[in-house]
């Protein structure tokens, strides 16, 4: 009997435990296949966040190092610059990686380290319970905007991909998300097109993952695909953002 | 071997280089800019690590991604700047991960002063961060001690798979004097068998990590870094004393007022007076019982505590070891100010008369 599907070796056989309609496990496959099929899990080095993912280094089968909130960006430096022939990666949400690792992110994108970042936007605190992140949409509501995020409140949402962007050692961000098959195809080119501009050397690589929290939002995994199509794709646009890989030796 | 004159801080750069760091990560702070500076040039050099991070909040985590991939990781910074480590000095402690970190102190609290001060010796001593954790504590008295103990840090670190912290002051970083460089004593250390280093062929995952969601899996593992502690306890006491066989007066004092109480003894005992010095050298584990057993002895009769700090920090440890057997009075000044022997003769007369 052929096998038409089987689970990634990138992953362990420990239980996900995400909520029913978050994204996070899809992704999580997404990376352990493109790890698999690169060639790369015997080699790499991943980091973890603080956040809904913060046991991602119980599901990767690789080696995995937990960073406190934030800092996996200096954590991936430290790895990385000490291992520099081996694939290193960050999975990190939104409130570590735009709120309080703001600072590890954008430094390490400007020094242009030689790593990955999955990043993991869904537009609220997920693990603390449903807070407004710096992702929040104006209007949206969480626990701590519960009249809905507004622009004099709380500024505008950040646009990661955009800002790295700016950036000359950011060499590829690219915006994806996972709601279908033909999107879930794009995603997980990205995400190796990513690793293997790490292992040519280029620079910092990005993939942000537009993904849905139902739990969070409040509504059913099947209405909150249908509310991340129509409120985070207009304002956060999916596709490539940069790539200057072919200009970089 | 032949004396060299050395800067505090570019000798313990130097140091960590023949202590075998594999990389530093440095933020540029007054009393100790010039230990990544120097190292900035001298690390490529030899083929290894130098990174200037963009604050002492990522250095320190730098720090924890190398040492969790199994790299002899080292940082160092002033007062302000060990503040903002503590964040990663706890993750270090809560994973069990060797790391050297130099502490070139100056005045406080807040931007306080860029000269030499002790008021960090809670934070160095009591953890530093959140939670039941502890780290080895070096305070080194001259150069050539900083020299010395920071080569020795590496293997300290490795051997317990716990951060050593080297705890100097800005006087000891900024001034010249002639070092030798010694051999440190070899230590044997275990493999670094736990270290996310990629698979290569290991049929499990390593995982670095301080998150215990099952309480009582958190509290064995604070369990098992007490019994640690312990050992360290056991094996790692180290202190100096100087002329204390006979000292009525004894002064107690680390690092850079120990050095200056050496002069005040010798003008107290031109003066008749029986001085002698009790010098911690770790500050912690501190010299608990060997204190106990000095303040016991008859021939004391009082003792003076010195530090550069407003109050006092140690002399909670001093007094803690001494248990009342004797009285303890104290002279400090923070701020940046040093000590002088002047001060210290009248305050040691004072003891010895309030004393009798």
């Amino acid at each position: 009997m052929a096998v038409v599907y089987q689970k990634s070796k990138g992953l362990t056989d420990k239980e996900l435990h995400y909520c029913p309609g978050c994204n996070h496990g899809i992704i999580h496959k997404l990376v352990a296949e493109s790890l698999d099929e690169l060639g790369l899990l015997d080699d790499a080095i991943g980091v973890c966040p603080v956040g809904c993912s913060v046991f991602a280094y119980n599901y990767f089968s690789c080696d995995m190092q937990e960073a406190a909130h934030g800092r996996a960006p200096a954590v991936a430096t430290g790895i990385k610059r000490t291992h520099p022939t081996q694939p290193v990666f960050t999975y990190q949400g939104d409130g570590d990686l735009a709120s309080i690792g703001a600072a590890e992110i954008v430094h390490a994108a400007m020094r242009g380290e030689k790593f990955t970042t999955i990043f993991i936007n869904n537009a609220i605190y997920g693990m603390t319970g449903g807070q407004m992140a710096p992702t929040t949409l104006i209007g949206q509501k969480a626990t701590t905007c519960p009249l809905g995020r507004t622009q004099e409140q709380a500024g505008m949402p950040i646009r990661v991909s955009e800002m790295l962007s700016t950036l000359d050692g950011c060499v590829y961000a690219e915006r994806v998300c996972v709601t279908d098959i033909a999107n879930l195809n794009k995603a997980k080119k990205a995400i190796k097109k990513a690793f293997q501009l790490q292992m040519e050397g280029k620079g910092f690589t990005f993939v942000e993952v537009l993904s849905t929290c139902p739990t969070n939002w409040g509504m059913t995994a099947l209405k909150s695909i249908d509310w991340l199509k129509e409120n985070m794709i207009p304002y956060y646009p999916l596709g490539v953002i940069k790539d200057t890989s072919a200009e970089v030796k | 071997m032949e004396k060299e004159l050395w800067k505090g801080n570019e000798a313990i750069a130097e140091a960590a280089i023949r202590g075998g760091c594999d990389c530093f990560f440095g933020y540029p702070i007054t009393p100790q800019s010039e230990v990544p500076e120097y190292l900035s040039l001298h690390m490529p050099q030899h083929g290894k690590v130098f990174v200037q991070a963009e604050s002492e909040v990522a250095a320190i985590n730098m720090v924890y991604g190398a040492a969790g991939s199994g790299m002899r990781a080292m940082t160092s910074s002033s007062s302000p700047g060990v503040s903002l480590k503590q964040e990663g000095i706890t993750y270090l402690a809560g994973a069990e991960l060797p790391a050297v970190i130099v502490n070139c102190m100056r005045g406080g609290p807040g931007l306080g002063t860029i000269q030499p001060a002790q008021g960090d010796y809670f934070q160095a001593t009591r953890g530093g961060g959140n939670g039941d954790y502890r780290t080895l504590v070096l305070a080194p008295s001259n150069i050539q001690e900083a020299v010395d103990f920071v080569q020795e840090a590496f293997d300290i670190a490795d051997q317990y798979r716990n951060p050593v912290l080297v705890l100097a002051d800005g006087l000891i970083g900024q001034m010249m004097e002639p070092i030798e460089w010694h051999e440190i004593p070899k230590r044997t250390l275990p493999a670094k068998d736990w270290a996310a280093t990629g698979l290569h062929g290991r049929g499990h995952h390593n995982v670095i990590n301080s998150l215990y969601m099952d309480p009582d899996e958190c509290d064995d593992f604070n369990a098992h870094l007490a019994k640690k502690y312990q050992t360290i306890k056991e094996n790692e006491v180290r202190y100096d004393t100087k002329d204390t066989e006979d000292a009525e007066l004894l002064i107690t004092a680390y690092g850079t007022p120990a050095r200056i109480v050496l002069t005040a003894l010798e003008q107290l005992r031109a003066a008749g007076i029986k001085a002698g010095l009790f010098r911690p050298i770790t500050l912690w584990p501190f010299p608990e019982k060997a204190l106990h057993d000095l303040a016991g002895e008859s021939h004391i009769k009082a003792i003076l505590d010195v530090e550069m700090s407003i109050d006092g920090q140690m002399i909670d440890d001093v007094r803690l070891s001494v248990e009342g057997q004797k009285p303890i009075s104290y002279l400090g000044h923070a701020g940046g100010v040093i000590p002088t022997v002047e001060e210290m003769v009248e305050a040691g007369k004072k003891a010895l008369k309030e004393a009798e």
